[in-house]
């Protein structure tokens, strides 16, 4: 499925729009890391949480949980929080 | 005085003449100093990592290996390894990152905000102290990183490192790992706050180390968790003599004695024994500079009275002489991090500073005259040297 990947993650992928597979958010995100290694730990923490200024989404509704199912022609939004000065 | 952006890098060859290496490390990113053999001139190489927030760069003598702490506002922390001095980087496999646990409810790393290279015994073997308060060990030069001994998980510990109300603004930090360079498995390192701490069978069992620190007005010594060290020094010619910058004063400890002594109380009582960050002479276990800091009521965090000054001793603390030729003279209100004075192994001894305004000053006499290298960089967090020799 497509990724849109973050601009400060961009670094690992080098263009914003990836292809990544899995059947729920997290698979999706460990396959991301395998892809491109390092990427995970920066937007998910040690304790499986999602960091405080990332926000995912799946077809336009931001999800909380690495368990949520995605399907094949989902579309998920890595984004960074507008946060900061 | 050479200009902070000015070479992007694109090191010079590395030649018999070169002198010590800066490495500068800011809330915006990483510069690399590079001087010739008189520390005459500097050439700055940068910025490495542009918008990262870099705690720490130190270079691994024994190996030459370069490490980079660093981490983003929004981002998670990491760390960046250099094997070729800078002209390239990789990201490391696994940074510092705590235990997880069960229930998920369990500690994140923030940031990676100390680092030291082991014994000379040890090859490829780091510790790092993190925010929240955590110790890490690596056994690959970097690479990879796990929780080190008992501490991040020991319920006295965690009680003593409190919650992240109890630290520094921008979070609680293990700092000050030191290795006794006679012993490997003779450790100690601070906390903010948290108190200073010992081992002496290689990370199994830990001490803490408080006798004769006080602790805020109104609040027990006994408790250990009200310990706030900002920097502790093994003297590098004398590694049974440890020198400290707390928040509530500049203290020596003279092993095997367990009581430090408050050396602090000989400073002028205008300037006061408050600040953050401390150098030893690396041949002389009786010289000492400071950088003291305005900690009154709110703790403005600045030079005292706008004037940025460098007090030093010959004599392990019986008496205190002010250095601040050089410096400017009025209405300079930046100061020096815990991690952002070092010193060179040169004779005479270099002195190096950043500041709080991204400035960074030197002495190539040992303090007695001070001038500025550099400026316009972003807040300096960490300043270290690092010989080609």
């Amino acid at each position: 499925m497509k990724v849109l990947i973050a601009s400060p993650l961009r670094p690992y992928t080098h263009e914003s729009m990836v292809e990544a597979a899995g059947k729920t958010v997290g698979e999706l995100l460990a396959d991301l890391d395998r892809r491109y290694p390092g990427l995970r730990f920066r937007m998910v923490d040690e304790q499986d949480r999602i960091r405080r200024h990332m926000r995912l989404f799946v077809n336009g509704e931001q999800v909380f949980d690495l368990a949520c199912a995605l399907a094949p022609s989902d579309e998920v939004q890595i984004v960074q929080a507008l946060s900061g000065g | 005085m050479a200009r902070a952006t000015k070479k992007k890098n694109s090191p010079s060859k590395r030649v018999s003449s070169a002198g010590p290496l800066l490495l500068v490390a800011t809330r915006k990113g990483a510069w690399i100093f590079r001087s010739d053999k008189g520390r005459r001139t500097w050439k700055s190489e940068g910025p490495h990592f542009l918008g990262q927030i870099v705690h720490h760069l130190v270079r691994d003598r024994r190996s030459g290996t370069l490490l980079a702490a660093a981490s983003t506002g929004h981002l998670g922390p990491t760390m960046f390894r250099s094997t070729d001095l800078g002209r390239s980087w990789k990201e490391v496999k696994r940074p510092p990152a705590f235990a997880k646990t069960a229930d998920g409810k369990g500690r994140t790393v923030k940031h990676t905000f100390w680092l030291t290279p082991a014994h000379a015994n040890q090859p490829k073997v780091w510790y790092a102290g993190t925010s929240p308060q955590g110790l890490f060990r690596s056994d690959d030069d970097g690479l990879t990183w796990e929780p080190f001994s008992v501490i991040n998980d020991d319920p006295q510990y965690r009680a003593w490192m409190g919650t992240e109300q109890d630290g520094t603004p921008d979070g609680p930090k293990l700092h000050s790992v030191i290795v006794d360079p006679r012993d490997p498995r003779h450790l100690y390192f601070g906390m903010s706050g948290g108190g200073v701490h010992e081992t002496t069978d290689g990370g199994t069992t830990w001490t803490p180390l408080i006798e004769g620190m006080e602790v805020v007005e109104g609040f027990s010594a006994a408790n250990v968790a009200f310990h706030d060290p900002h920097c502790v020094r093994l003297s590098p010619s004398n590694p049974d003599r440890l020198y400290q910058q707390n928040h509530c004063g500049i203290y020596r400890l003279d092993r095997p004695s367990k009581t430090w002594v408050r050396i602090g109380r000989a400073m002028p009582k205008r300037v006061g024994d408050v600040g953050f960050p401390m150098v030893v002479h690396p041949r002389d276990d009786n010289r000492v500079w400071v950088f003291p800091m305005d900690g009154q009521t709110v703790w403005p965090r600045t030079s005292v009275e706008g004037k940025p000054c460098v007090y030093t001793t010959h004599n392990a603390g019986k008496t205190w002489q002010r250095r601040d030729a050089g410096f400017p003279e009025e209405q300079a209100w930046w100061t020096v991090k815990r991690q952002a004075m070092t010193a060179d192994a040169g004779d005479p001894v270099g002195l190096y500073l950043g500041t709080t305004s991204g400035e960074v000053w030197m002495s190539r006499d040992e303090g007695e005259r001070w001038s500025c290298m550099a400026r316009h960089l972003p807040e300096i967090y960490a300043v270290e040297t690092a010989s080609l020799d």
